[in-house]
């Protein structure tokens, strides 16, 4: 949901999502929307009402301030009127969504407090999970042996070959 | 609650259901009741017998200028819309080129709240596509359409950065609405004040080339191209843009089209002698650029007939051609100017005429009307055309008299204009018959 034209987020989170076999959808204004998008195997939303009815999870993506002076949308405050992640709009769906967001949040622009703070938010696990894979990731870059690191042997008397 | 109005015996013309005999059209509590032959008249019921006159859905005109707010010295939305009712237009857009622009949706509302305090035509407004019409930030489509904006166009204005236009274009597309575009390439239009030819050459002027409308008409469609958006290209005036529209339909591009009673009719000729009530933006054009247009409207290359109706003080006309406004007051002498010269002249069948002046315009914006099918609001215009009248601006409905048809005799107007099932046309009050 939001600026895929500019997101490294949806660019990787498409393809890794499509591979462990989940539907994607992409959903924002079409000045924010990458030519071909399609062709990755992602099907596109040109209004967030058509998204929310068919998603079970969203992820919104944070609109970054730039993109206004920039020209691609009038005003953050149209912005958050017709692309918010509004309370009122998720209670039209027709199941219960699950919201996600890789921060850091524009609260009133593309996500409402409600829903950011809401029972059904994963925000602030998605954003603890998202600094240790980060960190497992640079740590396996950078040449790091798991298998000689301490925490990778488990609780001692463990299974270490 | 308005009376039941039964319309006797006309010949009913309705392009949306490829309708042309002679029937009866009944309304009832604002819609198309019934459309047939030999109808009973309800209790009360208003009865006309409209016999020997043609029945249509209300013209659209998808292009005029009110002029309110800030120039209501020139016309106001109360007498733009009477001006409209009298020409036969049950629906009007206006542009957004008023003064403050209307580029954000509390002036897109008052324009509504005017409308409906009228009561006359319904208006349509087009919003601005950038804030200011200044060609820099977007204005805020999602909510002037929320407000009741059908578009959005910078029309006066071209826009000149590309940039803009293919940001537009792609915008637009989440509301489902056009972006409208007066096509003239700035930089080569700049200081002209008539079609550059043979005639300003003549007299001095300097001239404004086709090829400034073509450039921008081009680059229009490979935007529209790009974006997947909707353009639309208001008042068309070369043979050069018609080919390129031609091309653009057959590819598939999303392009409709617009042309006025006057690049249909007048040739750069009329603005012998300085007349300045020939000066118009796009300038009249040439002989075989009007028989280009001619064609394209036949064959539905260009969609529809607005009239770009421009009011201006008398006084702004009576000035040097170099000095003058550009524009026509044009909502009260469309119909008769088209039929005259189009039915008449042999190029347009009378249904072709109404297709393109209700049916086509709705459809090209998308908009409600142009159809007499029962269950439709009450839009219906019934149009004289056997009335042959003198054109006099001193008894036009609109606050402004500039038409470069003054002292033409003309051949149909219309004789009631009913809007959701009103009589607009003719009210109280002095009459132009």
């Amino acid at each position: 949901m939001g600026d895929i034209l500019h997101s490294r987020v949806a660019r990787s989170n498409i393809w890794g999502l499509l591979k462990l076999g989940a539907e994607v959808g992409v959903c924002g204004p079409a000045t924010l929307m990458p030519r071909g998008i399609e062709e990755l195997g992602v099907c596109r939303f040109r209004r967030i009402e058509e998204a929310i009815e068919w998603a079970d999870v969203l992820n919104v993506l944070r609109l970054q301030l730039e993109r206004m002076e920039r020209g691609f949308i009038p005003s953050l405050r149209e912005y958050y009127r017709v692309f918010g992640v509004t309370q009122e709009r998720l209670e039209r769906a027709p199941r219960q969504l699950t919201i996600m967001h890789p921060g850091p949040m524009n609260r009133g622009v593309e996500i409402d407090s409600r829903v950011a703070d809401g029972s059904h938010s994963v925000i602030l696990a998605q954003v603890t999970n998202g600094v240790a894979v980060r960190m497992a990731a640079l740590y396996l870059l950078a040449g790091g042996r798991p298998e000689l690191a301490d925490a990778a042997k488990g609780p001692a008397g463990g299974a270490s070959e | 609650m308005t009376r039941p109005l039964l319309l006797q015996g006309g010949r009913v013309i309705d392009p949306s259901r490829s309708l042309d005999q002679t029937m009866d059209v009944l309304i009832q509590d604002g819609k198309i009741a019934a459309v047939g032959t030999g109808l009973g008249s309800p209790d009360g019921a208003d009865v006309r017998d409209v016999r020997g006159k043609v029945v249509a859905p209300g013209l659209l005109d998808v292009h005029v200028h009110l002029r309110e707010p800030g120039n209501e010295d020139v016309e106001t939305i109360a007498s733009g819309t009477r001006a409209a009712a009298a020409g036969g237009f049950t629906a009007v857009c206006a542009m957004p080129n008023t003064d403050p622009v209307t580029d954000n949706q509390a002036a897109v509302g008052f324009i509504v709240r005017q409308a409906a305090r009228a009561g006359l035509t319904r208006v349509y407004p087009i919003g601005a596509i950038s804030v200011g019409q200044k060609g820099e930030q977007l204005s805020e489509f999602g909510e002037m359409v929320g407000a009741g904006a059908v578009a959005v166009s910078d029309d006066g204005k071209p826009v000149a950065s590309s940039h803009m236009m293919r940001t537009a274009l792609e915008y637009a597309q989440t509301f489902g609405i056009p972006v409208a575009d007066h096509c003239e390439e700035p930089t080569l239009a700049a200081g002209g004040v008539m079609h550059e030819g043979l005639v300003a050459t003549r007299l001095g002027l300097k001239g404004i080339p086709a090829a400034a409308e073509e450039i921008m008409v081009g680059r229009d469609i490979l935007l529209a191209e790009l974006t997947g958006g909707h353009v639309h290209l208001c008042h068309m005036s070369t043979r050069g843009s018609v080919e390129l529209i031609r091309r653009a339909k057959e590819r598939g591009v999303r392009v409709t089209a617009e042309v006025t009673p006057h690049h249909l009719t007048l040739t750069d000729l009329a603005c012998e002698g300085y007349d300045t009530q020939a000066k118009m933006n796009p300038p009249l054009r040439e002989a075989a650029d009007v028989a280009a247009l001619r064609a394209a409207l036949k064959d539905g290359v260009i969609d529809c007939i607005a009239s770009d109706h421009a009011p201006h003080a008398y006084d702004a006309k009576e000035a040097a051609f170099d000095d003058a406004p550009f524009g026509v007051a044009g909502l009260e002498t469309a119909f008769g100017v088209a039929w005259t010269e189009l039915v008449e002249g042999g190029v347009l069948t009378a249904a072709e005429l109404i297709a393109r002046m209700s049916t086509a315009p709705a459809a090209a914006l998308r908009l409600p009307g142009g159809s007499l099918k029962p269950g439709a609001p009450a839009d219906v215009v019934v149009l004289d055309v056997t009335a042959r009248w003198t054109v006099d601006p001193v008894t036009f409905f609109s606050k402004s008299r500039n038409t470069p048809f003054a002292g033409r005799t003309l051949t149909g107007r219309a004789a009631l204009t009913v809007v959701g099932g009103t009589v607009v046309h003719p009210g109280e009050g002095p009459s132009a018959a």
